[in-house]
């Protein structure tokens, strides 16, 4: 069965992803749920939340008020929080319980938008699917919200938002400053990180880029709309390696120049044809951008595996696998002889016999238990990461 | 302390204002980062021989999940997602069945028992546990199915953590009584074998069952010999008087006080029960009181914060340390339980006690607020008074009676003395489970 697994986790969930997504632009997220969904975030997808405070809140939802679909309580404790606590917007998701009642979060967001003349939006979470899924809505409604078409920054080389780097994918690794500092090297200018490692002032000005990087399919939705609205072109792809990071750099100055999006960092190219005996398995553009190099290193061909959820787009070779299940996964790396597989650690569990892996902590699947072993692979070789890359 | 001023809803009050119940107005919640209470995974692998299986959304699955692995346990646990379509294509039951068996397939090892878990939503759709375990039961005759809860929503009837300590114990049949056999239910962790609750069952030749103890299913099983049943947590009377009028045993709830009287009495309606001599219990109360002495000389006037974490009593532990010339001057705890009469007795003895919650959305940004230098007993208060040094318990650390308050006593003093890594000992879940983190 699809939704059974005997061993290895699940990646977090919807409501995770809203709150990672919006956790340092100072605004209230309110999770409409009793308890669980705060408790499992803050704990286990939330590496910030010990050192940086943000307001994230549930609603202690309960049996009875769920019943009587008593909303007018959960409005008047959220404005009443919004006095206290004076956020910049207010963001309303939710876990299973209100999916069943039928809870119209665009509705009840207006009615407290319209009560505390905070900007509010509600985001239609249910607990129920992944994290990418939540984060990439909160994102987008993030950048609705707040960014507006404006002049292009007077910096004559390529200013740059990075789009889509939360910690669920990232940990606290500094991957944002290390890609702003090796892009800086690259004649580009910062304007916005739509993710972590931003305020909301930065974010407001994310218009005036020239480009987007696209560093996790979170962020994917939103640079779709950015394109659309502001003409800002995207590129997908991380940059990690020796290699990558120079083909990110070229794209995104070709990019700014041209105006058109592209998700060559994520492609293989012709050795995708091969047989693969290597496989990655995690978020779709990350994973996407080690198969790259790792391809190109080897020469060999690289599958990849994205069990929290993908886009047809990201597999611009058409050869990687939204494959969901642990019995799905297990079947594919052994149906395929499968030998080197780069994974999180918890995988380890489903590999087959002989398969070797090379370890790569992903917070948004074993949450704390390898934070501490988190690497940041921005710019670095990946023979050096793991000593060797076979 | 720096006071927060003109909130909506403020986060704590003065206990001579505050009225017996809640203490705050509900609303949105805060969860501070303080993970040592145990929670329904830790308690169900109690249970030796015995794997876990949850159904329910990924939101709820991934806590549950990770506090295994954690906890190094994820060979003892697995999971059925429930999607949105299965809420409405009337599989729910078949989902969960079909889920359960295509696990136990898999497993490398039998399972004496499941716990099988079911979410919110399952009760909330009207989900029919009962065929669930019946079909189930009829096809693995050799592995017992028990109906679990992880249903915070409904925590408003009975909390998930007391039915969890009720359904711990689903497996247990007659098997006749013994009456030298005496079983404590429904704590995490071993009850101080220095206690006087202990010794006076040990002494006096009666065989003292605890599931904290069982290395074995069978010993587990053998829990339903025992004549009397004990329960000291809150959360575990409800089991406790379960358990027992199901295999015709004497319940017997001897709430973990610190109060003389209630201990001696609670001692008396022990040794009643096992038809035994109360001893002197003059030596343990003196005892308790030098430790308290010395523990007020560690202290000096340094406040104490105590959180509702740490002791099933806080206000019965304030009264105790008030009345023994601590500057108590933090109580943290949203609601009152057991302990109202202290609650009573403090308004008079400590008014200017300030009660703060611990949820309260304007908690928050407790720690960052200027604060006098506080001994938290407490991982909750040791966060939000931003202190290394605390006592590092919860629910009373397994410690009962006149010396389960030396052994307090002690810690408190041993918190005034050293500090504490802070951040990892509150960090790690499930205080005394394993962690790799």
């Amino acid at each position: 069965m699809k939704n059974v697994s005997r061993i290895i986790p699940c990646y977090a969930a919807d409501t995770s992803g809203v709150c990672s997504a919006l956790y340092e632009f100072g605004g209230m997220t309110v999770v409409h749920d009793a308890s669980g969904c705060n408790s499992t975030y803050s704990t286990h997808d939330e590496p910030r939340w010990y050192d940086q405070r943000s307001m994230i809140y549930i609603s202690a939802l309960t049996e009875l008020d769920a019943v009587m679909g008593n909303d007018e309580k959960l409005i008047a404790d959220i404005v009443s929080a919004a006095k206290d606590r004076s956020p910049a917007f207010i963001v309303l998701c939710g876990s299973p319980m209100p999916m069943m009642t039928g809870f119209d979060y665009r509705a009840v967001a207006e009615d407290i938008q319209h009560r505390t003349g905070i900007p509010t939006f509600g985001i239609e979470t249910n607990g129920t699917r992944s994290y990418v899924d939540g984060a990439s809505k909160a994102l987008l409604a993030l950048v609705k919200e707040f960014v507006h078409d404006m002049p292009k920054d007077s910096f004559e080389g390529t200013s740059y938002n990075i789009v889509g780097a939360t910690p669920l994918d990232f940990g606290l690794t500094d991957t944002v400053s290390t890609i702003k500092k090796m892009l800086g090297e690259c004649d580009m200018k910062f304007i916005s990180s739509i993710g972590m490692g931003s305020t909301l002032d930065e974010i407001r000005k994310a218009a005036s880029a020239k480009v987007d990087l696209v560093v996790s399919y979170t962020g994917l939705e939103t640079a779709r709309y950015m394109e659309k609205e502001f003409g800002i072109p995207y590129i997908c792809g991380v940059p990690l390696g020796v290699s990558q990071k120079d083909i990110c750099a070229s794209e995104m100055h070709r990019a700014a120049r041209d105006g058109r999006s592209s998700y060559y960092p994520i492609v293989r190219g012709r050795s995708i044809d091969n047989d693969a005996e290597r496989a990655v398995i995690g978020e779709a553009v990350l994973a996407g951008s080690l198969a790259r190099e790792w391809s190109m290193l080897t020469s060999a061909a690289v599958d990849v595996i994205c069990p929290p959820d993908t886009d047809a787009a990201l597999s611009p070779d058409k050869k990687d696998m939204p494959l969901l299940s642990e019995d799905e996964i297990t079947a594919y790396l052994s149906d395929n002889g499968i030998k080197t597989v780069i994974a999180d650690p918890l995988y380890r569990y489903i590999l087959p016999k002989g398969c070797e892996l090379l370890e790569l902590p992903h917070f948004a699947f074993s949450g704390r238990c390898f934070a501490k072993d988190m690497q940041n692979i921005i710019c670095k070789d990946l023979k050096e990461v793991w000593g060797k890359l076979p | 302390m720096l006071k927060q001023v003109g909130l909506d809803r403020p986060p704590t009050v003065r206990l001579g204002d505050a009225v017996n119940g809640d203490f705050f107005a509900g609303g949105l919640e805060y969860n501070p980062p303080a993970r040592g209470v145990w929670n329904i995974v830790h308690t169900g692998m109690l249970i030796p021989e015995t794997h876990e299986i949850f159904a329910c959304a990924q939101g709820c699955l991934r806590g549950v999940i990770l506090t295994a692995a954690e906890m190094n346990a994820l060979d003892r646990m697995s999971w059925i997602s429930v999607s949105e379509q299965d809420m409405f294509d009337g599989t729910l039951e078949s989902d969960v069945t079909d889920g359960v068996c295509e696990i136990l397939e898999k497993l490398p090892y039998r399972p004496k028992q499941v716990l099988l878990y079911l979410s919110c939503i399952h009760l909330f759709a009207g989900c029919d546990f009962d065929v669930i375990i019946a079909e189930l039961s009829e096809k693995y005759p050799d592995i017992h199915f028990a109906d679990c809860y992880m249903t915070p929503t409904m925590r408003k009837t009975i909390s998930p953590d007391a039915k969890m300590r009720a359904q711990l114990y689903d497996a247990l049949r007659p098997m006749g009584l013994d009456r030298k056999s005496v079983s404590i239910l429904g704590n995490d962790r071993a009850t101080d074998e220095n206690s006087e609750l202990v010794r006076v069952i040990k002494d006096n030749g009666f065989v003292l069952r605890d599931l904290t103890a069982c290395t074995s299913y069978q010993e587990y099983l053998d829990m339903a010999k025992s004549s009397l049943n004990i329960a000291y947590l809150p959360t575990a009377q409800f089991g406790c008087e379960e358990l027992s009028a199901r295999l015709g045993a004497q319940a017997m709830y001897l709430p973990n006080s610190f109060d003389a009287d209630e201990i001696r009495a609670n001692m008396a309606k022990l040794c009643d029960a096992l038809g035994v001599d109360c001893p002197d219990l003059t030596a343990e109360e003196n005892s308790a009181k030098k430790a308290l002495t010395a523990a007020k000389e560690a202290v000096g006037d340094t406040p104490i914060a105590i959180d509702f974490t740490a002791v099933t009593q806080p206000f019965g532990l304030a009264e105790l340390l008030v009345r023994h010339g601590f500057d108590v001057r933090y109580i943290i705890n949203d609601c009152l339980g057991e302990d109202g009469a202290a609650f009573e007795r403090l308004k008079s003895l400590a008014p200017d006690i300030t009660i703060c919650s611990a949820v309260n959305v304007n908690m928050l940004d407790f720690p960052e607020l200027e604060h006098e230098r506080v001994i938290a007993i407490g991982q909750k208060a040791a966060h939000y008074f931003n202190t290394d040094y605390f006592v590092n318990i919860v629910q009373n650390g397994g410690y009962w009676g006149f010396t389960g308050i030396s052994a307090i006593a002690d810690l408190i003093a041993g918190a005034a003395r050293a500090p504490k890594d802070r951040r990892r000992l509150i960090s790690h879940k499930g205080i005394g489970c394993e962690s790799c983190i």
